[in-house]
């Protein structure tokens, strides 16, 4: 309950604002090779390859189980080279591509995320609450509907619509400044009118394309294929990088604009700079597997508190989303087996009770 | 820093002097009281009733005239007046269009008032049937109760649909006002909306499962008046005459509400009373309009916005005027969608929405929101 970031327990959600760097014990092993240094947070790296490798086992695990088991001894043969008749098909072209792309995916939102609630100060910043992943699903549906685009024009579409949106949310919400609280009803209340434009678009489809559509619209990672394995990791690649090196301008951003500017951040350009990453990320995370309600908003708090920092864990938040996603499909798949659930409504049935407890904390805080 | 502009409803010091005494006063809660220079005279509110008995007069015409099919105004008036069960043009109207344009009135009375009714209670700008998963809650008791008990009769769904909206606006209320202070408009708003998508998600799992549930309930949980069958109207007509009644009625102690809870228990407003009268007709309302029609969000956050500019913010005036409002809204909706998507049609949830969401976005960006 107490938060690990703060020293009273009152004050918890201000600390970001209160506490000054020189307050803070500084851990891990600072790396240096001439002019250049890095803080290397030990805690971090732990946190992150114990991720990692409870998303591999739940991974395995997820692509040994189904209609049709295979042991796992017989899905690492596989993956190792050695595949069986029967293995070779349902692990590489059913199980696997759905299990990387969850945690592609997952990592994508949690990054995109992370990013998100640390410009807006705020846990309930993330893309999915504040409308920038429905702006990218109704790009997205735009190109299956009216141009019956390939996964590689949906992926654009994707992206269209989420940096549109995202631009008309932040002007919306612009009003001498932009306010957390106002920026995040701004982004429901423009959920709520491009959902109505989505349900629009599929009222007005050809049935086909209206099945294509409303199957991802539901965020399902079923029936996922290479193709969206390469969106997914590609942008991963690029993006993810460029997410890390702007890491040090958000734990800038994070003391103040001012503060900031004084140390040699140029305000706006790291804030566009990030914003543009952080939609990039959330857009091809909807183009790959369809908008996966609350990944995003619940992946950064978790890495915070696994870490114990106070300052946006990009990449704890990368591993948090990729182990939620790939356990969220697996309980999606399993637990009303043999009926398949969309992964998107289990995490909602997670996310939704947490952005309640948050809710309620915040205000005990006095915060909201 | 971090305190948003919408949780603070006092008038702020570098945009409005202090009108000294007797002209405005902060009452325990924080809230301004209207003066009385700014209520509308009488005739205005008279006038205004008439303008919108108009309005909804022209929509049902509207509603009975315009659709797939196109007729002439003669062949309307004649279907309605000397009505000849073996012409086609006049089957349309009486059997499809004028079931379907009492629904609409039905309903869109139901959450006109229900909206104005929430926004009283809570003194809550942002407070709607849709946004605060009332209306979620009713369609996932709806749905539990054709998965369940195998329940296909809008008679027997309302039920579950009252039970379902009255849980959900005692949590979202109990879940907004946890904490410190009272419940603000942000904390109510955001409460609602986790809620919605916890429902929303629990909905979608149940209808998945159960293919015959998911083909009742596909239309169903978009928010139609299409396709309901001549006697819907008829199983919910009562409890809506009802919820309506117990609104009205409670509209004087909601006034004396508004001034803050010590001068209204100084008034003689019993407060717990007025609320749980309140929450039961909120329930009636929206729970009847849900069976009837699915989860139709934004009528009750439009219209008693609109009609609030017109009348002032009496709840005497106000309920009324929202239920006749909400009533020529939703037709109107209702209509546009059948004219956007020929021959087809945009269910009316989905055009509420439209319109809904960016009169939301307006409210939110008014610093200082409308006085309730």
């Amino acid at each position: 309950m107490t938060d690990t970031l703060t020293s009273t327990p009152n004050d918890a959600s201000r600390s970001d604002l209160v506490e000054r760097p020189e307050q803070l014990p500084i851990r891990g092993t600072v790396i240096r090779a001439g002019s250049f240094s890095v803080r290397l947070d030990t805690r971090a790296v732990w946190v992150c390859c114990v991720l990692g490798a409870l998303t591999v086992v739940i991974g395995l695990w997820s692509i040994s189980v189904g209609d049709f088991p295979i042991p796992i001894s017989e899905v690492v043969a596989t993956l190792l080279g050695n595949p069986t008749d029967d293995s070779e098909f349902i692990v590489g072209t059913l199980r696997l591509p759905r299990v990387l792309v969850g945690a592609g995916v997952g990592a994508a939102f949690g990054m995109s995320g992370a990013i998100f609630q640390s410009l807006v100060r705020n846990p309930l910043g993330s893309p999915d609450i504040i409308g920038f992943t429905a702006g990218a699903s109704l790009g997205a549906v735009t190109t299956i509907v009216v141009l019956d685009a390939s996964a590689f024009g949906v992926s654009v579409g994707a992206v269209l619509g989420g940096l549109i949106s995202a631009l008309a949310v932040y002007l919306l919400a612009w009003k001498r400044g932009v306010q957390a609280y106002r920026l995040v009803l701004v982004g429901i209340g423009a959920g709520f009118a491009i959902s109505a434009a989505i349900d629009y678009m599929i009222t007005r489809a050809e049935i086909y394309d209206v099945q294509r559509a409303t199957v991802w619209l539901t965020g399902s990672l079923n029936g996922r294929s290479w193709d969206d394995v390469r969106i997914v990791f590609l942008a991963l690649l690029v993006l993810g990088p460029l997410a890390i090196l702007m890491q040090r301008n958000l734990d800038r951003l994070d003391l103040g604009d001012d503060t900031a500017a004084g140390l040699g951040v140029d305000v706006g350009r790291a804030k566009l700079s990030l914003v543009l990453v952080g939609v990039l990320l959330a857009a091809l995370g909807v183009a790959a597997a369809g908008p996966i309600a609350f990944v995003a908003f619940v992946a950064g708090p978790i890495a915070r508190r696994l870490v114990s920092s106070p300052r946006a864990c990009i990449v704890p938040a990368a591993f948090v989303g990729a182990l939620v996603t790939v356990v969220a499909d697996l309980a999606a798949r399993r637990v009303l087996a043999p009926t398949e659930l969309p992964v998107g409504i289990m995490t909602a049935l997670i996310g939704a009770p947490y952005l309640l407890w948050l809710l309620s904390r915040q205000a005990r805080t006095g915060l909201l | 820093m971090r305190t948003s502009v919408l949780t603070d409803q006092r008038p702020h010091s570098d945009s409005v002097t202090d009108p000294g005494p007797g002209v405005t006063d902060d009452t325990d809660d924080g809230r301004v009281e209207w003066t009385t220079s700014s209520r509308p005279s009488a005739a205005r509110r008279s006038m205004g009733i008439v303008l919108l008995a108009a309005a909804v007069g022209l929509a049902v015409l509207l509603s009975l005239a315009v659709g797939a099919k196109s007729m002439p105004w003669s062949t309307v008036v004649d279907a309605v007046m000397s009505y000849d069960s073996t012409n086609t043009d006049h089957l349309i109207v009486r059997e499809l269009r004028l079931p379907r344009t009492v629904l609409g009135l039905l309903v869109g009375a139901a959450l006109g008032a229900a909206g104005a009714l929430m926004q009283g209670v809570t003194r809550n700008p942002l407070a709607d049937p849709g946004l605060l998963g009332v209306n979620a809650g009713a369609a996932f008791a709806v749905v539990l109760a054709i998965w369940g008990f195998g329940i296909t009769s809008v008679s027997g769904m309302v039920w579950f649909a009252f039970v379902g909206a009255g849980i959900a606006s005692v949590a979202v209320y109990v879940l907004g006002s946890a904490g410190r202070g009272n419940a603000t408009p942000v904390r109510l708003a955001l409460a609602g909306a986790a809620l919605a998508a916890l429902l929303f998600a629990l909905t979608r799992a149940v209808t998945l499962l159960d293919q015959a549930t998911l083909d009742q309930f596909r239309f169903w949980a978009v928010g139609s008046l299409g396709g309901r069958g001549t006697d819907v109207a008829g199983q919910v007509v009562v409890f809506i005459a009802i919820g309506l009644v117990l609104a009205i009625g409670v509209a004087r102690h909601l006034n004396a509400l508004a001034l803050g809870e010590e001068t209204a228990t100084a008034l003689g407003t019993k407060i717990a009373a007025t609320r749980t009268v309140s929450v039961i007709a909120i329930t009636l309302l929206c729970g009847s309009a849900v069976a009837a029609a699915g989860p139709i969000g934004f009528v009750g956050l439009v219209v008693p916005h609109a009609v609030r500019a017109w009348f002032g913010p009496d709840q005497r005036w106000l309920l009324p005027a929202s239920a006749l409002a909400g009533a020529a809204f939703l037709l109107y909706c209702d209509t546009l969608g059948r004219v956007l998507a020929r021959p087809g049609e945009v269910q009316v949830g989905i055009m509420t929405a439209a319109i809904g969401g960016p009169v939301f976005i307006v409210l939110v960006r008014r610093t200082r929101m409308a006085q309730l």
